[in-house]
């Protein structure tokens, strides 16, 4: 049983980092007749919640189901929660829906993966539960069969999911700290419940539970993306953000301290840019007055070669030095500064190098449209290239964090499509192979 | 052909500058509008990257970003007694293709016509008499006035973030800006950029002899900005590659970084890429457009139906799609009738190369990083004694120092070797180079119509282009070229170089892609394609954008008033004709 339970662990955990994934929100229509307050309150909680995304497959029917999770162990596939009764959730109860969110079990008794966050839904009350399934009830129902997860054979027994809650899941919705505020128990409701902020940005031990002792000290959203700590770190997390900038960056997807990239762009997209004043003020006031939220001591870094530094620093000057200035400060609002910057600082270097490789696409909601793009360089820099220009920034103006090597580079390389050549069909009469300019060492 | 598309309300030839703003502001209104472009989609990221513009062997050389001539050209001759031969390589003029048309690739020199520009035959016959315009000169007042355009002009200045120092606020001549622009109802958004060396040089030189320099207007920001629809632009890095590439840093002005990333996300709005438009198609009485033909990426023509047709295509394009679905009558020089071809200009640019004693560092440029001066411009000086129609400003450009192409020698350097290699190293940072842009006028025997011969890859006609350099514009471009020359004396050279433009115009070295024409507007359906409101005389449901409406060519870049005219015409549509289709001048 405990082996089991751990390789599931393993699983799930990678699973739920990948919640924040990516689509183009489709804005889901209330059913004319039905509209009622608790409908319009249901489909709001939807939108903290980011259920759309990863319940939409790409192009796909909203709330169809159907998108890939990938893990390193396989394929979870999200489920039809659209109201037809054959394929989706049409003949789930109240109570049917109220178990799966707070306890993690299906109609069937089935054990649903954590790649569902249960174990962040569970604080969700009744009443909040109750709303999202009216709401749920009235959009478009969509007939289409869930696909079938692919699981190594070890992994498809859900039984095993049993033993995995047992250690690390606990069940019941949020309380209230009567020593706290209205607006500190909101934001306290929302980060740990439905909004599921830690699904990302908590670490996980080793077996792939979240580490409740670490809370918000930043964490993976897979494929290599290192999600920032939201705690009172400065250099690897949010804690020189104020609450109006947290405000901000929820709202737009930027401000002056960073930009968003990768699941968090998407994040942006589907999800917080919809949430209220009032909702974002509270998120962002709970994440400044977290008790026990500790500053980390900064990491012991290797010190970095004058060498390699150098060849960073040319290599930065050649490639970075256009938007993000050679001072590191980029452009305020425009491109984000890399001095002092969380996304550049965190341990966990694969934010950072996935931008290099694959570039990277700021949200871009009705707030703020342009939706600023940085172009790879995974084409034009090697694995020991981007090593050095990462080391460069990571230890340059003040900032530190570990050395980045030249292998991890390679192993997120591998793991992702680096493509950001210009398309091919171009008017053109240069083969897009053509050489390029490298920049010299 | 395919069973026609569901209709849609407003269907757009081509997605450069003048179908982005159209489809903007339509889009407002809610009706459903489709964009149709020849090319392919393209946006910053990933086709402008930064990682590999700066390319100029594939973009500037080979042409990376232009139309085809392989798959789309015309025929060119200098007159109506020869032959037009088909242009095989792209020369004088380089048509954009793909999303954001020629206004990715453009320098972003950004500039208003003047008043007297919009009614220069009336304002000429009046100040220098009836005689003074050649018989042969076709020139005509715009039917619109500078302060008909002045808001649209704004709009679009703020658009795209404008680097610059106005020279006439209300009336008020402000110091250090263009003491001769028509008034303009506010500054620019943004300062002007930060000046290159051979500029000030210029800037002090001019002054020196009385002129009054200013910094050029730029669509190059010198700081980040936001426009008014919300998007953001970043600060021009001078990296000195604009012209004939798209910028990397969303600091040149484009489609693409002022009103796509809004555009695109409007649920009435469509756009479709490789959609090469054949045909506007008419109805049984031919007085009422029906849609438009279109063969797709993969060959198939396709019909698509729409109420209302703007032509939003290249200039001489349009021209084409005209005279191919037989609206209007197509020009005749023999006979002097009919107006669709009629009334093609051009503009005729000179140089001053200057060789200096200190280092002008000319890599770090933006394409509209100038220093002007508009003393010869339009009617701003007197022609009394000249003798010629028309002006042109003289102006230091430092667009950049690319390797191949953008570098100036003494006439006595060496062509090749060993001494041709000294002089250029001995050269390329202590030289600059002052240019001349003229006004170029219509003329009786300058147009475009079908070719009688050469037909493209559908079959249809190509288009001829019949045009020839007139005396006026060799007399006008000599007398710019002298004054230019007084400049470069006043700037303590080494040595100095004038290269003034002479002989017949060849289709062959760039000069300018400012062709204007073909589709002219005006207040007369006997002299116009297109009214006022660029809404075609004959069929009433379509309309012509761009810089093929212009009655003749001013001396200035045109994009300015091409979009100041988009704006124009949109609300009219939005205002008028949508309200209440039909003329809106009549005839």
């Amino acid at each position: 049983m405990y082996s089991r339970s751990l390789t599931l662990a393993i699983a799930g955990s990678i699973a739920w980092a990948l919640l924040a994934g990516a689509a183009v929100a489709a804005a889901a229509v209330v059913a004319p007749g039905k509209e009622s307050n608790e409908v319009a309150r249901g489909a709001y909680l939807a939108r903290i919640g980011d259920c759309e995304f990863c319940h939409t497959a790409p192009n796909g029917k909203p709330f169809a189901g159907g998108r890939a999770i990938a893990t390193a162990f396989g394929v979870i596939y999200s489920i039809n929660i659209t109201p037809d009764r054959d394929t989706g959730i049409g003949q789930w109860s109240e109570q049917d829906f109220y178990k799966a969110m707070h306890t993690g079990i299906s109609r069937d008794g089935s054990h649903l993966y954590p790649a569902f966050p249960y174990p962040w839904f569970t604080k969700v009350t009744r009443a909040d539960v109750d709303a999202i399934k009216a709401y749920l009830d009235t959009v478009t129902p969509v007939a289409q069969d869930d696909k079938p997860n692919r699981l190594p054979w070890v992994l498809r027994w859900r039984e095993e999911l049993f033993g995995w809650n047992a250690l690390f899941f606990d069940e019941g919705e949020y309380k209230n700290d009567a020593a706290q505020s209205a607006q500190w128990n909101r934001g306290a409701y929302l980060v740990q419940g439905l909004a599921h902020c830690g699904a990302c940005h908590t670490p996980d031990n080793w077996l792939g539970g979240t580490k409740h002792s670490d809370a918000f000290e930043g964490g993976s959203a897979g494929l290599h993306w290192a999600a920032p700590g939201l705690g009172v770190n400065i250099r690897d997390g949010v804690g020189g953000w104020s609450a109006a900038q947290i405000v901000e960056y929820l709202r737009t997807g930027a401000n002056a301290k960073s930009a968003s990239a990768g699941p968090m762009s998407d994040v942006v997209m589907n999800s917080t840019q919809y949430l209220s004043d009032a909702d974002l003020n509270a998120i962002a006031f709970f994440l400044k007055n977290r008790p026990n939220d500790r500053a980390k001591s900064p990491p012991k870094t290797a010190a970095l070669g004058t060498e390699a530094l150098a060849h960073g620093q040319a290599l930065y000057l050649d490639n970075c030095t256009g938007c993000h200035n050679p001072d590191g400060r980029g452009v305020p609002k425009v491109f984000p500064p890399l001095t002092g910057s969380a996304a550049i600082q965190t341990d966990n270097p694969g934010t950072v190098i996935h931008v290099v490789l694959a570039g990277s696409k700021m949200a871009a909601p009705s707030s703020l449209p342009t939706g600023l793009s940085m172009p790879g360089f995974g084409w034009k820099l090697d694995d020991r290239e981007i090593a050095d220009v990462l080391n460069y920034t990571r230890h340059a103006w003040g900032n530190r964090a570990p050395l980045v090597d030249a292998e991890t580079v390679a192993a997120v390389r591998k793991d992702i499509e680096p493509s950001d050549r210009p398309s091919r069909d171009s008017g053109s009469t240069t083969h897009p192979d053509a050489p390029v300019n490298r920049a010299n060492p | 052909m395919a069973n026609p598309l569901k209709p849609v309300d407003i269907v757009l030839v081509g997605f450069g500058w003048t179908g982005s703003i159209l489809a903007e502001r339509l889009t407002q209104t809610g009706l459903e509008v489709l964009a149709l472009e020849r090319g392919k989609f393209r946006d910053t990221v990933p086709d402008f990257a930064t990682t590999q513009i700066q390319d100029e062997l594939r973009y500037a050389v080979r042409d990376g970003l232009f139309q085809d001539p392989a798959r789309d050209t015309l025929t060119f001759r200098n007159s109506v007694d020869q032959t037009a031969l088909p242009m095989r390589h792209l020369g004088s003029f380089l048509p954009g293709v793909g999303v954001g048309g020629g206004g990715v690739h453009w320098n972003g020199q950004l500039w208003r016509f003047l008043p007297e520009d919009f009614v220069i035959r009336s304002h000429t016959e009046q100040r220098y008499g009836k005689r003074f315009i050649p018989a042969d000169m076709t020139i005509q007042d715009w039917g619109i006035t500078y302060a008909e355009l002045e808001p649209h002009y704004d709009t679009f200045d703020y658009l795209c973030g404008i680097s610059g120092t106005a020279g006439n606020i209300q009336g008020q001549i402000q110091p250090g800006g263009n003491p001769f622009e028509g008034p303009r109802q506010r500054g620019y958004p943004l300062p002007p950029l930060k000046r290159s060396y051979a500029t000030v040089l210029f800037d002090k030189a001019a002054k020196e002899i009385g002129f009054k320099p200013f910094p050029c207007p730029a669509a190059n920001t010198s700081a980040a900005y936001k426009n008014p629809l919300n998007v953001q632009m970043g600060a021009c890095t001078y990296c000195g590659y604009c012209e004939w590439f798209g910028c990397g840093n969303y600091s040149k002005a484009s489609p693409q970084t002022t009103i796509l990333p809004v555009l695109l996300q409007r649920k009435n709005f469509s756009l479709r890429t490789h959609c090469d438009v054949t045909r506007i198609n008419l109805d049984s009485s031919g007085k009422r457009a029906t849609g438009v033909t279109y063969v797709d990426a993969q060959g198939r023509q396709v019909e698509q139906p729409a109420t209302l047709v703007i032509c939003c295509a290249w200039a001489q394009h349009n021209a084409l799609l005209l005279l191919h679905s037989k609206i209007g009558q197509p020009y005749d020089p023999k006979t002097n009738t009919g107006v669709v071809g009629r009334n093609y200009a051009y503009q005729i640019t000179s140089a001053v190369d200057v060789f200096l004693e200190e280092i002008m560092n000319p890599f770090m440029g933006a394409g509209a990083l100038g220093q002007a001066i508009d003393e010869f411009n339009g009617d701003n000086f007197d022609h009394g004694p000249e003798g010629f129609v028309g002006g042109g400003y003289i102006a230091l450009w430092t667009t950049g120092g690319r390797p191949i192409l953008q570098h100036q020698l003494p006439a006595d350097a060496p062509k090749w070797g060993a001494g041709w290699k000294k002089a250029m190293a001995d050269n390329y940072l202590k030289s600059a180079s002052i240019a001349t842009h003229g006004s170029v006028m219509s003329y009786r025997d300058s147009y475009l119509d079908l070719d009688p011969t050469y037909r493209d890859i559908y079959g249809d006609p190509l288009l001829r282009l019949t045009f020839d350099f007139h005396p006026n514009e060799i007399k006008m471009s000599g007398f710019l070229t002298k004054k230019a020359t007084s400049i470069a004396q006043a700037m303590k050279t080494r040595s100095f170089n004038a290269v003034p433009r002479v002989g017949h115009y060849s289709i062959v070295p760039y000069q300018t892609t400012h062709n204007t024409g073909g589709c002219a507007m005006g207040a007369s359906p006997r002299t116009s394609v297109v009214n006022k409101y660029l809404q075609s005389w004959d069929v009433p449901n379509v309309f012509v954008m761009g810089s093929s409406v212009f009655p003749q060519n001013a001396g200035y870049n045109p994009t300015g008033t091409v979009a100041a005219l988009a704006y124009w015409a949109a609300d009219a549509l939005k205002n008028h004709y949508l309200k209440s289709p039909g003329p809106l001048v009549q005839a």
